[in-house]
């Protein structure tokens, strides 16, 4: 059964738990911004670019077996990781699920500075928009 | 040289003056701070803080107007604090010094001044250099009224290119807005040479001096600058507190663009006189704590003097160009021989904010990102960079703190 994104929210903050201090939690980031399946060339474009100040994130999805399915990539590894770790929680639920669910996570695994507006890095208009294309994928089926 | 040899021949002596300094001895994710975003904004010694306190605690009331105490000794603190800029800058009357919010809020005084009296085919002449706030002011003025934003050239090095500059300025050009000092590469431009050239053809010059009044003595009768433009919160003074200089025959012919209280002299429905010089350009209440403020910082400045701050910002300049170069991979944005402030780095092809975020963690406070100077990142073909950037209390041990985090960063990135 697949599990809710409350669920798998929950394991990521299990799994940053065991990493103690910032050093490793970074490193553990780097490790999945690097391991990251990144966006195909052909979604990598302007129009899916989602602009920051400091770094640049490219978001794209589309509907798969009734499921959100996202692709992204970011220019700097650090929010990479973090955008891994948002399409591991949001990936393969259905669009209804996705609109409704919060997302304390960043804030429980102590990352929430890079949620702040003044990183400007690109992850919180990334989340909003990982909402609307559930929202417009969503009326897509209706 | 090595890095003994060379810290041996380099001393600032700095100890006292970063005492002034009470942020300077908090904790940062439990390390000591390293502040080396100076460029953004520096920190307040204690003369200043205590000045604001004792205002609001002592002095408050508001200026130019009442004839009570409390009015006249605020008004009289104010308008030595315009007194004590106009010395400064080495202004020839006092009048010629505008108290403003910031550079930013200056250079949109000018550009919506002169821009109002810009026609169809003049010319604003910028660099390519300049700081966003220098750029969408004068944008903004040239397509309402139908003139062209000219844009001279840097060189690889990040020096202006001073031929694209003399052969773009023409009789075309009505005013030309240069930065004294970059932000995101350190190069000083030769603001008297500008302001000659710009005179010769007819042009002003505003020079935006966001970065330089703290750096360096300025003396803008010696630099023939028709205006120059400042912030408080770069020079140890507080926020939201900026200054105009103008000299006084351009200014008195400028019409205002805010109105308001203050700067009128009579308001009848149909017609409104305008109030003489500065309060012409001063509408509604001023930042007064600001001004006051601002007045204890560059008391601060003088106390210490700016040939020793000069000294001592050069000799970490000189110091961390040395120990930074020691990382495998360093690119340093910016490298024109005439340089103050800054260091602009990137390593390999890693990302700044990268590096940024994880010495954060190390305590260590940089500025990465394009700083407001997008067009000129662009040229370089680089998203940002990595930016440290000195005041008076830094010290050697920063910079090696600073190069220590930036290893550190560059080998958890590498993996």
């Amino acid at each position: 059964m697949t599990r809710s994104i409350a669920e798998i929210q929950d394991e990521v903050v299990e799994e940053f738990a065991m990493l103690t201090d910032w050093v490793d939690k970074y490193e553990h980031l780097i490790d999945l911004g690097n391991s990251l399946t990144v966006i195909g060339n052909i979604h990598r474009t302007d129009e899916n670019l989602i602009k920051g100040c400091q770094s640049r994130v490219w978001l794209y999805a589309e509907l798969q077996d009734g499921k959100v399915r996202y692709a992204a990539d970011s220019d700097a590894l650090i929010t990479k990781g973090i955008v891994a770790l948002m399409l591991r929680i949001f990936n393969d639920h259905k669009a209804e699920e996705i609109t409704k669910a919060s997302l304390g996570f960043v804030d429980r695994i102590g990352l929430k500075e890079h949620l702040s507006p003044t990183r400007s890095n690109g992850l919180v208009s990334m989340l909003k928009q990982i909402k609307f294309y559930a929202i417009a994928l969503q009326a897509k089926t209706a | 040289m090595n890095d003994a040899e060379l810290k041996s021949t380099l001393t600032i002596n700095n100890t006292a003056i970063r005492a002034e300094f009470p942020i300077l001895s908090r904790k940062v994710n439990g390390r000591n701070l390293v502040y080396l975003d100076n460029a953004a904004s520096s920190q307040k010694p204690k003369a200043v803080i205590d000045t604001i306190v004792n205002y609001y605690t002592n002095e408050h009331s508001n200026v130019h107007r009442g004839v009570h105490f409390l009015s006249q000794l605020a008004t009289d603190k104010f308008e030595e604090a315009r007194k004590k800029l106009a010395h400064f800058l080495n202004a020839a009357e006092t009048r010629e010094v505008i108290f403003t919010k910031g550079t930013t809020d200056s250079i949109n005084l000018i550009a919506n001044s002169i821009g109002k009296t810009l026609k169809k085919g003049d010319e604003v002449l910028i660099t390519e250099m300049e700081h966003h706030s220098n750029i969408v002011p004068w944008q903004m003025a040239a397509n309402e009224r139908g003139a062209k934003l000219i844009v001279a050239k840097v060189n690889d090095d990040g020096s202006l290119n001073l031929d694209d500059f003399y052969n773009k300025l023409s009789s075309k050009t009505r005013i030309a807005s240069v930065v004294h000092i970059s932000n995101a590469l350190g190069t000083v431009n030769p603001v008297r040479e500008l302001a000659k050239a710009a005179h010769e053809k007819g042009a002003l010059l505003l020079v935006d001096g966001a970065q330089s009044a703290h750096h360096m003595k300025i003396d803008v009768r010696d630099l023939d600058c028709d205006f120059y433009a400042g912030s408080g919160h770069k020079m140890y003074g507080p926020t939201g507190i900026g200054f105009l200089y103008g000299k006084a025959s351009l200014l008195e012919k400028l019409e205002p663009y805010q109105g308001g209280g203050e700067m009128i002299a009579q308001v009848t429905f149909e017609k409104t006189t305008y109030n003489e010089l500065p309060f012409k350009f001063e509408a509604g209440t001023p930042n007064i704590e600001g001004a006051i403020g601002l007045a204890a910082a560059i008391d601060f400045i003088n106390t210490i003097g700016m040939d020793r701050i000069s000294t001592i910002e050069k000799q970490l300049l000189k110091y961390a160009h040395n120990r930074l170069g020691e990382i495998e991979g360093i690119r340093f944005i910016g490298t024109a021989k005439e340089k103050a402030g800054v260091v602009s780095f990137l390593v390999d092809d890693i990302h700044p904010y990268d590096i940024g975020a994880i010495i954060d963690k190390l305590g260590v406070a940089v500025r990465t990102g394009h700083h407001c100077t997008q067009p000129l990142m662009d040229k370089f073909g680089i998203p940002g960079t990595v930016r440290a950037s000195f005041a008076v209390y830094n010290t050697f041990e920063d910079i090696d703190i600073l190069v220590e985090s930036v290893k550190r960063a560059v080998n958890m990135l590498r993996k």
